[in-house]
């Protein structure tokens, strides 16, 4: 491929001290302008890395009204200071931020594959893209040269299974430096569509094809390509145990080992990661009523059989060291080998297709009734080439499926689409739509909350009705879990700050299961606790898999299982060991704190970010349709009887429908006075600027946002 | 295959061959650096020696651990990136490690301890 340097700039190659390179990268697409900033003490006390590194950076780089699409919006990806160590499983990941298209506020996507520690080892702490560029271009970063370029792309491909395979072999040069080079692109339908990513690429040796990892949420991929960015490309081939300069390698070294013992005699009876990865949720799910179905109306079905894990392990090729970056041995990244497709563009081409996950299986499979696992591959395949989301792909077919089941939609409103439940063709072509930006998949690519708008004004869909059954807050669309039964995971979902995705709590068998916290206080708490504690892994460049996805043979046994203990302690004991400063668990949540508070008035700074917008769609929170309760009646007539205190009898559906709704989103209310209080925010939910100052958050630009909502 | 083969009736637990390795390897005396470990808190003593049985060649992520032409599992030092995984992997606990240093380490069945051992407990043989 011929291209033209558009814009170069050389930097000093130094080595890491501590965890740090003590500056970030920033490239303007549009003005060609390359340059590196200082990374600042106080950025490290208090923003500590990874998704705070982001944040920071955006914060400075965006202003008060800036909307996806305006050119100084940015894409920041960051590592964190434990990112890229080769000894503690799930060190690998970049935290990806951007103004989303889908919520006009900050979304942020934790991502494996090898480009985030590469591009840390090439000599950053963070990568800052803005502006937009007049023609497709490439930013390489060459980690051994020391140069960073602005490159053309006239690239004729732009589907990432095949874009990304050809630039780690261009930028390679010869076939030992493949899996030193790591791709982040997009896909066709980013061009289009909103509810899109990016992909994150590592070469796999042994199939010899790039593997591709998502930064799934929010519509990243829409903002890349708005910026005429074709791909991001890093190369860096100096890899070794010791590369973050850690202050006590041995101890780096033994907590490492340690969790890869109890991975290799644990995960076969516990989480079976390694042989069908977050897939081996999906019976579970369906067994407690919590796999979603036919746009979370309901929980369970026996066709779900059909999605049974064992099905996707057998497709799975077994045994092959499927980590998403070096060291992980939890090694959840499965993937199907010599896929061939039935439809589209690459109809008949043997592919490698990296999942399901269980996200994709639920989404794209259950909550829209395809039970075919081979169809949720194909839709798996698609999705991730093109550049879409599978949560968000899923939950949007999902809602117009239930619309066409409701006669809002019809043949001639879809463009002679079926879309009746299961209709894996009419998903298929869906997504072949938003690749080749036309039909109704444009529609649909927009996502629930604009199709909601759209539906009530142009077909006159009852308003009401769509923001009940259309599973989306803030904007963005629910993954895949029934939050129905569970309040705390209802607060889970819809007070995540980036909009309703299950990776600030997962609350559901603490809650409904082993009911562990019954009280709105004990719920206030672990609302307090788990997204804390788990924004601490996007601040340092961690994966989650590997705190509770397998767990110590005694967990059970201690004060606390669901926090893992001895998970808990590893991540204070490698964090010391890496950076050389002191950590205990609470110090570990008080970095959380700051980061979190800083996001939320980050939120507000862009509108968002108040009470209504932590108000779930009603299907989040109980049955919306008649026959969602009378599917399961019992449950819902027992608990008006011994919760609500109301007698059921001889009332009617519609009555009895009214009595629970009204007592659930009571609850619901209270849930949200509790949280916010624990949080330390006013029953608005703003934060106090006396919470502020306790954490070491009030730095002037924020309390200076805060005030105007005081 | 190329293997080392142990007796451990005729072991008299004098320690020698861990010093032949580890001298040879890491120039220096010391049982933690052997390949080849006596453990003589029982009688015959337990000799852990790599039995070349190739578990740990599919969990390497960068297939820094091959086989070569007479069956011995070889580690590239070039390739390794010191994750350990192979260290977990292995289920006679004969891939070895001494945290602090990058890569781990494994009897590669050269012999030199089957010539300083004094009571012909060690022997390579072709299995
Ligand atoms: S657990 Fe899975 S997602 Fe997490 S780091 Fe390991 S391979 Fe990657
Ligand atoms: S080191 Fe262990 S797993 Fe590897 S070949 Fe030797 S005995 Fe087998
Ligand atoms: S420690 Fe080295 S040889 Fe062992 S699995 Fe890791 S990279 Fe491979």
């Amino acid at each position: 491929m011929q291209r033209k340097v558009l814009a170069e700039y050389k930097y000093e190659l130094k080595p890491i001290v501590r965890g740090y390179n003590k500056r970030t990268l920033y490239v303007n697409v549009g003005d060609k302008v390359i340059k590196e900033k200082p990374v600042t003490d106080m950025m490290i006390d208090k923003f500590v890395g990874g998704k705070g590194f982001d944040l920071y950076l955006m914060w400075h780089g965006v202003n008060d009204n800036t909307k996806w699409n305006d050119p100084e919006n940015e894409i920041c990806i960051a590592f964190g200071p434990l990112c890229g160590n080769t000894s503690y499983p799930g060190s690998g990941k970049s935290i990806v931020t951007t103004i989303s298209p889908l919520t006009g506020i900050p979304v942020d996507c934790n991502v494996g594959g090898h480009f985030g520690p590469y591009t840390k080892f090439a000599g950053f702490d963070a990568l800052e893209l803005q502006g937009k560029a007049d023609e497709d271009v490439i930013v390489f970063i060459d980690g051994d040269k020391g140069i960073v370029q602005i490159l053309s792309a006239p690239d004729k491909v732009i589907n990432s299974h095949i874009l990304a395979e050809e630039l780690h072999k261009e930028f390679a040069g010869s076939e030992e430096h493949l899996q030193h080079v790591s791709v982040v692109s997009s896909g066709s339908a980013s061009d289009h569509v909103l509810i899109t990513c990016l992909n994150f690429s590592f070469w796999d040796k042994r199939r010899k094809v790039a593997r591709l990892k998502q930064a799934g949420r929010g519509g990243t991929g829409t903002v890349f390509r708005d910026k005429s960015i074709k791909a991001l490309v890093v190369k860096y081939s100096g890899l070794s145990v010791d590369k973050n300069d850690p202050a006590d390698l041995p101890t780096l070294q033994k907590t490492g080992l340690k969790l890869h013992k109890e991975i290799e005699v644990g995960d076969a009876d516990q989480c079976r990661m390694h042989q069908v990865g977050t897939a081996h949720l999906m019976e579970i799910m369906n067994d407690y009523d919590l796999l979603p179905i036919r746009n979370f109306k309901y929980g369970q079905m026996p066709e779900a059989e059909g999605l049974h894990s064992r099905e996707f392990t057998k497709l799975f090729t077994q045994g092959m060291a499927d980590g998403c970056w070096y060291g992980c041995s939890l090694s959840c990244c499965k993937a199907v080998d010599n896929f061939k497709p039935r439809t589209g563009p690459y109809k008949g081409q043997p592919v490698c297709v990296d999942g399901p996950e269980y996200e994709t299986a639920g989404g794209c499979g259950s909550n829209i009734c395809v039970w075919d696992p081979k169809d949720v591959v194909e839709i798996n395949f698609y999705c991730d080439t093109y550049g879409l989301d599978t949560i968000s792909f899923g939950t949007s077919v999902a809602f117009v499926m239930e619309c066409y089941e409701n006669g809002i939609l019809n043949k001639e409103r879809t463009g002679g689409l079926e879309l009746n439940w299961g209709n894996a063709d009419a998903a298929l072509e869906l997504l072949h739509q938003m690749a080749r930006g036309e039909g109704f998949g444009l529609t649909v690519g927009q996502g629930v909350r604009r199709m909601k708008k759209i539906f009530a004004e142009q077909f006159g869909a009852d308003p009401k009705f769509l923001q009940d059954i259309g599973m989306e807050a803030k904007g963005l669309e629910y993954s895949q879990y029934m939050s129905k039964e569970s309040l705390a995971q209802q607060g889970g979902y819809t007070l995540a700050l980036k909009g309703p995705q299950h990776d600030e709590a997962w609350l559901i068998f603490m809650d409904m299961v082993n009911n562990h916290i019954p009280t709105f206080k004990d719920k206030a708490e672990a609302l307090h606790y788990f997204p804390m504690f788990r924004t601490w892994f996007g601040l340092q460049g961690l994966c989650k898999l590997p705190w509770n996805d397998i767990e110590p043979a005694n967990n059970a046994q201690t004060d606390e299982p669901a926090k893992v203990p001895e998970h808990v302690q590893n991540y204070v004991d490698i964090y010391k060991a890496i950076t050389g400063k002191p950590m205990d668990k609470h110090e570990l949540i008080r970095q959380s704190e700051r980061v979190y508070n800083f996001q939320k008035v980050f939120c507000m700074r862009m509108g968002g970010g108040r009470r209504i917008d932590d108000i779930p769609p009603y299907r989040a929170v109980g049955p919306v349709t008649e026959e969602e309760y009378l599917s399961r009646q019992e449950r819902y007539d027992n608990l008006m009887k011994n919760k609500i205190g109301v007698d059921p009898t001889g009332k009617s559906v519609a009555e009895k429908m009214e009595i629970t709704r009204r007592y659930r989103e009571d609850q619901y209310q209270q849930l949200i006075d509790a949280v916010y209080e624990r949080k330390g925010w006013t029953p608005e939910g703003v934060p106090t600027l006396e919470h502020l100052k306790n954490i070491g958050m009030d730095l002037p630009e924020v309390l200076e946002v805060v005030k105007r909502y005081l | 295959m190329k293997v080392l083969k142990t007796y451990p009736e005729k072991c008299i637990s004098c320690h020698v061959c861990e010093s032949t390795c580890s001298s040879l390897f890491f120039k220096e005396d010391n049982p933690e650096l052997s390949c080849i470990q006596i453990h003589d808190e029982t009688n015959p003593p337990d000799m852990n020696v790599c039995n070349q049985c190739q578990a740990c060649v599919a969990v390497c992520p960068t297939c820094a651990i091959t086989v070569n032409n007479q069956g011995v599992v070889m580690i590239s030092r070039n390739l390794c990136i010191g994750c350990l995984m192979c260290v977990a992997a292995c289920p006679t606990n004969s891939m070895r490690t001494a945290f602090g240093k990058h890569n781990p380490f494994k009897c590669i069945a050269c012999g030199a301890c089957v010539k300083t051992c004094p009571a012909d407990a060690l022997a390579v043989v072709q299995e």
